[in-house]
């Protein structure tokens, strides 16, 4: 491949493979470091998605022998590939996590056969094994979990038995998430429904507002949302009175009297497992996946308005969840048209394939994914 | 839910909501760029200025606690990015889309770049009047919260509309869009008069913005405006350079915001997409209703080299 450029390229790339090299045997050659790349789609504290990322990365910044380099607001095009290449290239990362859905197919995958001896890892990606190559995976929380455990305080707190959630696009990722919310509510009152919106996409500060208020004009009392950044839904739903669940991140200095819990990432668990893997000279997990039981996801505190019957139903089902007697996904399960999408006496647990394609939305649903 | 279940009646109430709500930023951007644009020089850098208003309103707002000290500061720091604006174009040999474009850049970078530590922390809000106290529908009191930004923004266009008409300022203004020799003969200095009219509207822009960061959505972050700036300067051509004409215009872009999220609250949720793309349907299906082979833009300044 390298016979194809010219001398300068070739020298350039030389060098840089040497780094590679170098790099790879970290742990031999302590006093290089190992150098971990991180990029993110938006600002790095935006109270959401990134943040949680960059949280993590934080964390590694502590770490001994490990130099963190990070670029932010890259855009799902060509132009992540020219950011892992000068990652590569110029700081000599040889870890990679590009943490953005779109990133992972065309141009992780583009990079990773450029590029075979420096590890990829993405967060959320499908990862097959014999379809992707090697030197990628994708590592994901299952965060329904807890979004299941928000969505039963939101149910428990709701007054107008109307929930909402503010998304973003109909992806399977953010449909699992209102699904688990929506029957986490209905698990303590059949009778809630949960309005969805879809805004188009990750941040688009006006629409998010606009949806949270358009869903406040038709009685929501408790919104929740999936985009990047839950500052604007958690602040405007504060300040129309009614409760907020948060999302990514704890948001609750945004909303001192309106926010139950939330939804958290901790990312830290995966990227401190996974770069304390490759200073031993392994490579991390090709399909990392984990829940509450493993840490990777968390609920906020709880905010003042939860009642005490509500915490005790949560602490009920996060047990269930974590020692495994209780699935969220298991049938007989309807979607929103009537049709059965989970038979009778089928169960999946959270590590199974089929949840993560979720195209539907489950009874309860306010709102259609087309 | 006695009461507040209005069904469908939600739609039109949700788009009038939401008309108050969204319009403002479009009612200042377009104003000024209206009053630019009459002064027959064009500034694509409101978008840049929107943003950089945005940022140092929040900002403002942020330090001193003072929210309305943070939109007399947008306001400010757009009069200098449109006094600059002018002042660039007024150099021989400078075309000013070009420097519009370059500025729009400029101001959006360097509001990101100066905006970076005002991501995450809370700043205080501007608030609103109940306008809707009289109604026992929390949908229309909800409606009907208006900010004061959104009065002063129609005030400022029915007083636009009449200052151009009426005073000897606003005909000196108009002269210098339609005709330089013109303004020359009345000794009116045509750079002095376009400075003046495009700093002036890069204040109603920075304006704008503030309203975008301390009022709704409330809160900064990068992408705050998604293109309304640009939108704002596209309206300018289909209102005909008439500020009261903008104020409708703007009012009819917020409703067509929110077609997508009220209609989806209601439960017609298939194709949001389209809807979502209703704003922009809008702008095309309006530039082909008003466009015609016969003549050129009904309405535009002589002088505005954009559309000759």
């Amino acid at each position: 491949m390298i016979d194809k450029f010219n001398i300068g390229r070739r020298a350039l790339l030389g060098g840089a493979a040497s780094a590679v090299a170098f790099g790879l045997a970290g742990g031999a050659q302590a006093q290089k470091p190992l150098v971990v790349g991180f990029i993110y789609v938006g600002p790095r504290d935006d109270y959401g998605y990134n943040q949680a990322h960059a949280e993590g990365a934080a964390v590694l910044k502590k770490m001994a022998g490990v130099k963190v380099v990070e670029e932010e607001k890259v855009p799902e095009t060509v132009a992540v590939e020219k950011s892992m290449e000068s990652m590569i290239n110029m700081d000599g990362a040889t870890l990679l996590f590009p943490t953005s859905f779109g990133y992972f197919d065309p141009h992780m995958l583009r990079m990773a056969a450029k590029y075979p001896k420096i590890q990829f890892r993405h967060c959320g990606g499908l990862w097959t094994a014999g379809k992707n190559p090697m030197n990628t995976g994708s590592y994901f929380g299952y965060i329904d979990e807890a979004q299941y455990l928000s969505g039963i305080v939101a149910g428990s707190t709701t007054k107008s038995g109307k929930i909402g959630f503010v998304a973003a696009k109909p992806i399977p990722q953010v449909l699992r998430n209102i699904n688990a919310f929506t029957m986490g509510a209905r698990s303590v009152n059949p009778k809630v429904t949960c309005q969805v919106i879809f805004t188009g996409d990750w941040s688009l500060p006006v629409k998010e507002a606009e949806a949270t208020n358009s869903m406040i004009a038709q009685g929501v009392d408790v919104v929740t949302c999936h985009v990047d950044s839950p500052k604007v839904v958690i602040e405007t739903a504060e300040r129309a009175g009614i409760y907020t669940c948060g999302y990514h991140t704890n948001q609750a200095k945004l909303a001192p009297k309106g926010y139950l819990t939330g939804a958290e990432w901790q990312w830290e668990k995966i990227y401190v497992d996974f770069v304390e893997t490759m200073k031993k000279g392994g490579v991390p997990g090709n399909f990392v996946r984990g829940g509450l039981k493993e840490g990777y996801v968390k609920n906020s505190p709880f905010g003042p308005a939860v009642s005490d019957a509500a915490k005790a139903k949560v602490e009920e089902a996060r047990k269930g969840i974590v020692d495994g007697s209780f699935a969220i996904f298991k049938g007989p399960l309807k979607d929103n048209k009537g049709n059965t999408v989970i038979a009778a006496g089928t169960t999946y647990t959270q590590t199974e394939p089929v949840l993560e394609g979720m195209n539907y939305l489950v009874e309860g649903v306010l709102g259609a994914t087309s | 839910m006695d009461g507040s279940d209005i069904g469908l009646w939600g739609v039109p109430l949700a788009m009038l909501a939401g008309a108050i709500r969204v319009s403002t930023p479009f009612i200042f951007v377009s104003l000024g760029e209206c009053l630019t644009e009459r002064s027959g020089r064009i500034n694509l850098g409101l978008e840049g200025t929107l943003m950089m208003g945005a940022m140092s309103a929040y900002g403002t707002a942020l330090l001193s606690g003072s929210p309305w000290l943070g939109v007399l500061v947008a306001a400010f720091v757009g009069l200098l990015l449109g006094a600059l604006h002018a002042a660039l174009c007024q150099l021989p040999k400078v075309n000013d889309i070009a420097t519009g474009i370059g500025l729009m850049l400029f101001g959006t970078g360097l509001a990101f770049f100066l905006g970076k530590p005002y991501i995450q922390p809370k700043a205080p809000n501007l608030g609103a009047l109940d306008l809707g106290a009289w109604s026992s529908i929390p949908q229309v009191q909800q409606a009907l919260q208006v900010n004061p930004l959104f009065l002063i923004g129609i005030a400022l266009a029915f007083a636009l509309a009449w200052a151009l008409k009426n005073t000897r300022w606003g005909l000196i203004v108009r002269l210098a869009g339609e005709s330089v020799d013109a303004a020359l003969a009345i000794g009116a200095s045509v750079g002095r008069v376009r400075l003046m009219a495009t700093a002036v509207g890069g204040a109603f822009a920075g304006i704008g913005g503030a309203f975008l960061s301390l009022y709704y959505p409330g809160s900064w972050n990068e992408g705050l405006s998604s293109g309304q700036g640009l939108m704002a300067v596209a309206l300018v051509i289909f209102a005909r350079w008439d500020p009261i004409r903008c104020l409708w215009a703007s009012l009819l872009f917020g409703a067509a915001g929110a077609i997508s999220p009220a209609l989806q609250s209601v439960g017609v949720t298939q194709g949001y997409y389209l809807f979502s793309a209703a704003p922009y349907v809008l702008t095309l299906a309006l530039m082909i209703a008003t466009c015609s082979p016969a003549r050129s833009v009904r309405g535009a300044p002589a002088e505005l080299g954009a559309v000759k």
